[in-house]
């Protein structure tokens, strides 16, 4: 996980610098002469050699945790990203938890209801909603329920949580419905496995309820959907890039749109390490959560020594 | 004495081909008493007791729901083969219990852990359960396998139906097992059909056997009658090949 960082760290510096276009000619534009860009450049300490200049910036990393002043904005990289983070963070969490919604009660009527119309269906429209791309379905999304029935704002944010929630639906919605098609798959068919293991049938002789055994099914089916979700929530983050441009929401992704634009080299390498260390702490997350559900992935994390045989 | 669990003409065919897997068979089991089921594997001995337990595999199907009949009042429970997979391996062995304990004599939460710890005990299970729970996994075969008996005897069982329960232990444990059933039987009162490929087995627990083939019964008698004078050429085959439980010789 370290090493996540330390590479995108070192890739996304050399990849800003490789790339053609001057940080400098954005700013004072097509027409400025030569000196100023000479005179720009030393500003920017972008005269010196690369690999003093690779020196400052992790040295300023490490001190301050910014990566300097953005070019286009003028302030501190690290404090416009920031300010930008809660709305991508209410994305992702908005969509995460929308996955989780339309997934699980999905694979498990799919998978009880093996071979009916309703498992059918769960199993064909996934194959459509996966060859649709997630800017096409924002932007019908918006035509339908923004532009004629109305019911959702085009885009932006509203004020409160309430707003940031309704604000949220479509993006959320349309981030979710590129992800469900994957776990409800992986959870259908674990779910049918787990269903024909020996300990339903034991649980069945026992005579419990129905919904007591859905409950240890489903707890036994989640573990591997839950991991396949963790890696999908990574590319969660880079997803949300096109959905905020879409809806119009002021998010780290709409940043990062207008950085790459400008050529703002200390925001693109801002935004490209907070990115790794979100998708770093998402995993975190998702191991915690996994060990939450099986004592023994519990063990691998050292969190418990797996106990002895008494 | 009116038969506790009554089979007749029992007919279980595989649902796609409708090939016969058990074919007419007819037996009675009477209270108190220990009826084995033996035979070689896919003989259908453990397709009848999942019949009876009302507990089909998928794939196959009971030609004549009315082939069984279980006196009123009667209640079965059922344990395994393999006891380490016959338990959710994500939840811990007290709590599997409880919950069956809770569900089926309407217990609290509380008071149903409480017993249930107490009942794995009883079974020989650590006192630790009483504090901190344990997963299967971290059980060995032979403790599992009580876990497994807990369970059924949780559901307040008047039978108790056997599917080959000592089979996947090692031969050690095997006669623990048999010990802890035959002890559970007198003291519960228990009716027992137990199913095994093991006559060895067999002639430890049980009072009656019936000797099955192909889906066919083949001899029924009295264990001793059929351990020592079997009619049959496949008996006397299934005879021939007994192990001893290693320990019984001893006692």
């Amino acid at each position: 996980m370290l090493l996540v960082l330390v590479l995108v760290t070192i890739g996304v510096f050399l990849i800003v610098r490789i790339v053609p276009g001057d940080p400098a000619q954005m700013v004072l534009g097509l027409k400025a002469r030569p000196e100023q860009i000479a005179d720009m450049h030393h500003r920017l300490g972008l005269d010196q050699p690369i690999g003093q200049q690779f020196i400052s910036f992790v040295g300023t990393l490490f001190t301050t945790g910014d990566t300097g002043q953005s070019i286009a904005y003028n302030v501190s990289s690290k404090a416009l990203v920031l300010s930008r983070l809660p709305v991508s963070l209410w994305l992702i969490g908005c969509s995460a938890v929308l996955v989780v919604a339309i997934s699980l009660p999905l694979a498990m009527v799919a998978a009880l209801h093996k071979g009916s119309w309703i498992d059918q269906l769960v199993r064909i429209v996934p194959t459509i909603t996966l060859g649709m791309p997630e800017f096409w379905v924002g932007l019908v999304f918006v035509l339908l329920f923004a532009v004629t029935l109305k019911i959702f704002p085009v885009g932006g944010i509203q004020p409160g949580i309430d707003g940031m929630l309704y604000s949220m639906a479509l993006p959320s919605l349309t981030i979710a419905l590129a992800q469900t098609p994957f776990i409800v798959r992986s959870l259908r068919t674990r779910i049918l496995e787990v269903l024909k293991s020996d300990y339903v049938v034991t649980l069945r002789a026992a005579h419990l309820p129905e919904r007591v055994i859905h409950r240890h099914v489903l707890r036994n089916a989640l573990l591997p959907a839950l991991q396949l979700y963790g890696m999908k929530i990574s590319f969660l983050v880079g997803g949300t890039l096109v959905v905020e441009q879409v809806f119009g929401l002021p998010g780290v992704g709409s940043l990062l749109f207008s950085a790459i634009t400008a050529r703002d080299f200390p925001l693109i390498q801002a935004i490209a390490i907070y990115c790794a260390l979100g998708v770093v702490l998402i995993s975190v997350i998702v191991e915690i959560i996994g060990g939450l559900i099986d004592y023994r992935v519990r063990g691998e994390l050292g969190c418990e020594q797996a106990g002895e045989a008494a | 004495m009116s038969a506790i669990i009554s089979v007749k003409n029992l007919g279980i065919h595989a649902t796609a081909s409708g090939r016969a897997l058990v074919d007419g068979i007819s037996f009675d089991v009477h209270p108190g008493e220990t009826v084995g089921l033996v035979g070689e594997s896919g003989s259908g001995k453990s397709l009848t007791l999942r019949a009876i337990m009302g507990l089909l595999p998928e794939g196959v199907t009971l030609t004549d729901t009315e082939s069984i009949t279980v006196a009123e009042q009667k209640r079965l429970a059922m344990i395994f083969q393999d006891p380490v997979s016959s338990l959710d391996p994500l939840t811990g062995v007290v709590k599997q219990v409880a919950e069956v304990l809770r569900y089926n004599q309407h217990m609290n939460r509380h008071e149903a852990r409480v017993q249930a710890a107490d009942l794995l005990i009883s079974l020989g299970l650590p006192q630790s359960l009483r504090t901190a729970d344990r997963y299967p996994g971290q059980l060995s075969g032979g403790q599992c396998q009580r876990v497994g008996i807990a369970i059924a005897l949780a559901t307040k069982p008047n039978i108790l139906l056997c599917d080959e329960p000592t089979t996947a232990l090692d031969v050690t444990v095997q006669l623990q097992i048999l010990d802890l059933l035959a002890d559970l039987r007198q003291r519960l009162g228990l009716t027992m059909l137990f199913v095994t490929h093991n006559l060895g087995v067999a002639a430890h627990v049980c009072d009656r056997l019936i000797v099955m083939q192909h889906g066919h019964i083949v001899e029924t008698g009295p264990t001793t009658a059929v351990l020592h004078h079997p009619q049959q050429e496949y008996t006397r085959r299934l005879v021939s090949a007994i192990l001893p439980i290693p320990g019984e010789q001893h006692r």
